[in-house]
């Protein structure tokens, strides 16, 4: 017969006092790990909610990087090349061109071997009262491409609108009931409509395209131009600077600005949306983090209490045992035992509990916590919360018995033997 | 070395108020090896105190005692536990029994206390000794006062202390049971043990080899002491 042996004939022959103090231990476990396990599941989810919305917008930022992508292939970047007498701030507002520059600029410009420009188009730009249809307009002329002396020929990107024929946009078109094939007077001389533009929402749907040589003519400013449009300029944004050094080498005194592009704003949708979905993924975070908040200061002040009533309870509990085992503890005492071997023998009892309590309230608090989040479970066989629960169960009941335990180690043996 | 057992001198006074209440009168008492001794005395004239002093569960205020040649008084506590396990045998009147174990786990309940194992077979040769073998696997509650007492004093006798001390042992039996219990005690000193049997009943004291006496006027008086 030995101290173990006592122990458990004990707790196996006298089970409501054990089960009373195995209550006490579960529940202090199952609130301790119900509320670990709360805000792990918690963890997790966010964990999960997060990766789930950064695969969203990785796959929404690769559709866009993509399209950014084939459009700068497309279209490249796009420069306009302004003389110096040109207010930017007039071009910004209005996009109105008050200033103009030698045709040759352009020419100079395609002979520089600018190796990022491509794609000259030097054009006239004026806005004009039409006199035949009392409409103000835009009246472009253009030509076609500026050739590069030293690269290969290649298909010109805009197509030189030819002598005597115009090119009109949306707007015009549509309130004047033209179509390709009409013909038109303008200021006196006669155009045969080649095109018409389809809507573009800008500016270009009142605009009206003739050959630069005759613009030039008709707005008395021969050999001269306004603007050199550049296309598909193999640069990005930050190269800006680059071009511009270049530019003003070549023609000092121009002005060098980037386009409002297609580009332009397919960059900045994407850059917008990366900075919403950023947005949105940070304040989903903060959501989280608050509710986490909020959970932990509901553990903060559950936890500490459920644990100390839980240990008045054991302590109740132990205490009326050694209230119980009075007779027992004299005896044993009689017997030979030590006091040590008294509070040993009670302290055996205090772990057991600990152990099977903590095992009973591991599970309980486990399910609780699942069921509260609906989580999964393999991440809570994670073995630092099991070790945690484990320890502070034991040291719960160890620690709550052990005034009790004391109290009947130094329980006077003479004291209950000579009663009669 | 003559004796088993020497009380020299032995007093034990209680503290109440200013006052001392004495509970043992100064006492001097011997056994012998293989002796049966008892002490009579009149209720509350501190046979118990006494009997509690001779087994080194009581410290006694004044005196010597000294069992098997050791001054127990003078023992460290956990060599005075030891030495109680191995050499002195307690026998109560409320038999003290734990409650939750069987005869046969109660007589081996020593084996707890004092660390020695593997006592089965004495335990079960004790328990047919004392009548005990269909009681085996039943609880306290389960017996009759003489099966209890018999229990409790099987297991005094499991590790064969070379002294037993018995507290009014027959004090709850009827005259059957208490004869057959002192008769389990003489049959105990005659392989070699003393027993110190203490009671108020003068008939059972006269089973005794000789019989000591606590005077019935020690009982009262307070002495003031400082
Ligand atoms: N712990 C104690 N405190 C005060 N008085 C005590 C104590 N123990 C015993 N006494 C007193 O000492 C006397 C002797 O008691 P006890 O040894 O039990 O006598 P007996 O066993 O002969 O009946 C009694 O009067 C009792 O009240
Ligand atoms: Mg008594």
């Amino acid at each position: 017969m030995t101290v173990w042996q006592l122990v458990i004939k004990e707790i196996t022959r006298r089970k409501l006092n054990f089960a009373s103090g195995l209550i006490a231990v579960t529940l202090a476990v199952a609130v301790l790990g119900g509320s670990m396990t709360i805000l792990k599941l918690h963890d997790l989810r966010t964990g999960r909610i997060v990766a789930e919305k950064e695969k969203e917008t990785k796959a929404r930022m690769t559709v866009l990087e993509d399209d950014y992508r084939k459009i700068m292939k497309n279209l490249g970047f796009n420069l306009l090349i302004f003389p110096e007498g040109q207010r930017l701030s007039d071009f910004y507002a209005e996009d109105a061109v008050s200033a103009y520059m030698p045709e040759t600029y352009a020419t100079r410009l395609a002979e520089a071997k600018i190796v990022t420009i491509r794609h000259l188009l030097p054009t006239l730009e004026e806005k004009v009262r039409w006199p035949e249809t009392k409409r103000t307009i835009i009246l472009i002329g253009t030509r076609g491409e500026v050739p590069s002396l030293f690269r290969d020929a290649r298909e010109p990107i805009l197509v030189a609108v030819p002598k005597g024929r115009a090119v009109i946009g949306h707007q015009l078109a549509q309130d004047l009931g033209l179509k390709p094939g009409d013909r038109i007077t303008l200021f006196g001389r006669a155009f045969t409509v080649s095109q018409c533009n389809e809507e573009r929402g800008s500016k270009d749907d009142i605009s009206l395209w003739i050959d630069l040589a005759q613009a030039q003519e008709m707005l008395n400013k021969q050999g001269r131009i306004n603007a050199i449009l550049a296309l598909k300029c193999i640069c990005a944004g930050n190269e800006l600077a680059l071009v511009r050094r270049d530019v003003a080498a070549v023609l000092p005194g121009v002005q060098v600005i980037e386009q409002g592009s297609k580009v332009l704003t397919r960059a900045e949708a994407r850059d917008r949306a990366a900075r919403e979905a950023a947005d949105a993924i940070a304040a989903e975070v903060h959501n989280r983090r608050q509710l986490r908040d909020e959970q932990e200061r509901v553990s903060a002040i559950l936890v500490p209490l459920v644990l100390l009533v839980s240990a008045l309870w054991i302590g109740l509990v132990f205490y009326t045992n050694v209230r119980e085992r009075r007779s027992e503890i004299g005896i044993l005492r009689a017997l030979g035992a030590r006091s040590a071997t008294i509070l040993g023998l009670f302290l055996t009892k205090a772990l057991l509990m600990g152990l099977i309590g903590a095992v009973a309230g591991y599970i309980a608090g486990v399910l609780v916590g699942v069921s509260r989040q609906g989580g999964v479970i393999f991440a809570l066989l994670e073995p630092r919360l099991m070790l945690l629960v484990l320890t502070s169960a034991v040291v719960l009941a160890v620690a709550a018995s052990w005034v009790p335990a004391y109290y009947a180690a130094q329980q006077d043996p003479a004291e209950v033997l000579r009663e009669e | 070395m003559t004796h088993l057992l020497r009380l020299e001198g032995v007093v034990k006074t209680y503290p109440k108020g200013n006052l001392r209440i004495t509970a043992l009168p100064p006492v001097d008492l011997t056994v012998g090896p293989g002796q049966f001794v008892a002490l009579q005395g009149p209720s509350g004239s501190g046979k118990t105190t006494c009997l509690l002093i001779a087994g080194g569960l009581l410290r006694p205020d004044s005196g010597q005692v000294l069992v098997d040649g050791q001054d127990l008084y003078t023992m460290p506590r956990s060599r005075l536990a030891a030495f109680r396990a191995r050499n002195i045998g307690f026998v109560f009147q409320q038999y003290h029994l734990i409650p939750y174990l069987t005869v046969f786990e109660n007589i081996l309940a020593p084996e707890a206390a004092g660390g020695r194992f593997g006592n089965e077979s004495r335990a079960k040769a004790l328990a047919e000794q004392f009548g005990l073998a269909h009681r085996l696997d039943h609880t306290p509650a389960e017996l009759s006062s003489g099966e209890k007492q018999r229990t409790a004093l099987a297991r005094a006798l499991l590790f064969s202390p070379k002294l037993v001390l018995a507290d009014e042992v027959t004090g709850n039996l009827d005259h059957q049971n208490a004869l057959g219990v002192l008769r389990h005690l003489r049959g105990y000193v005659e392989t070699g043990g003393s027993v110190l049997l203490v009671t108020h009943d003068r008939e059972i004291a006269a089973q005794a080899d000789r019989v000591e006496y606590l005077p019935t006027s020690q009982t009262q008086p307070l002495e003031a002491r400082q």
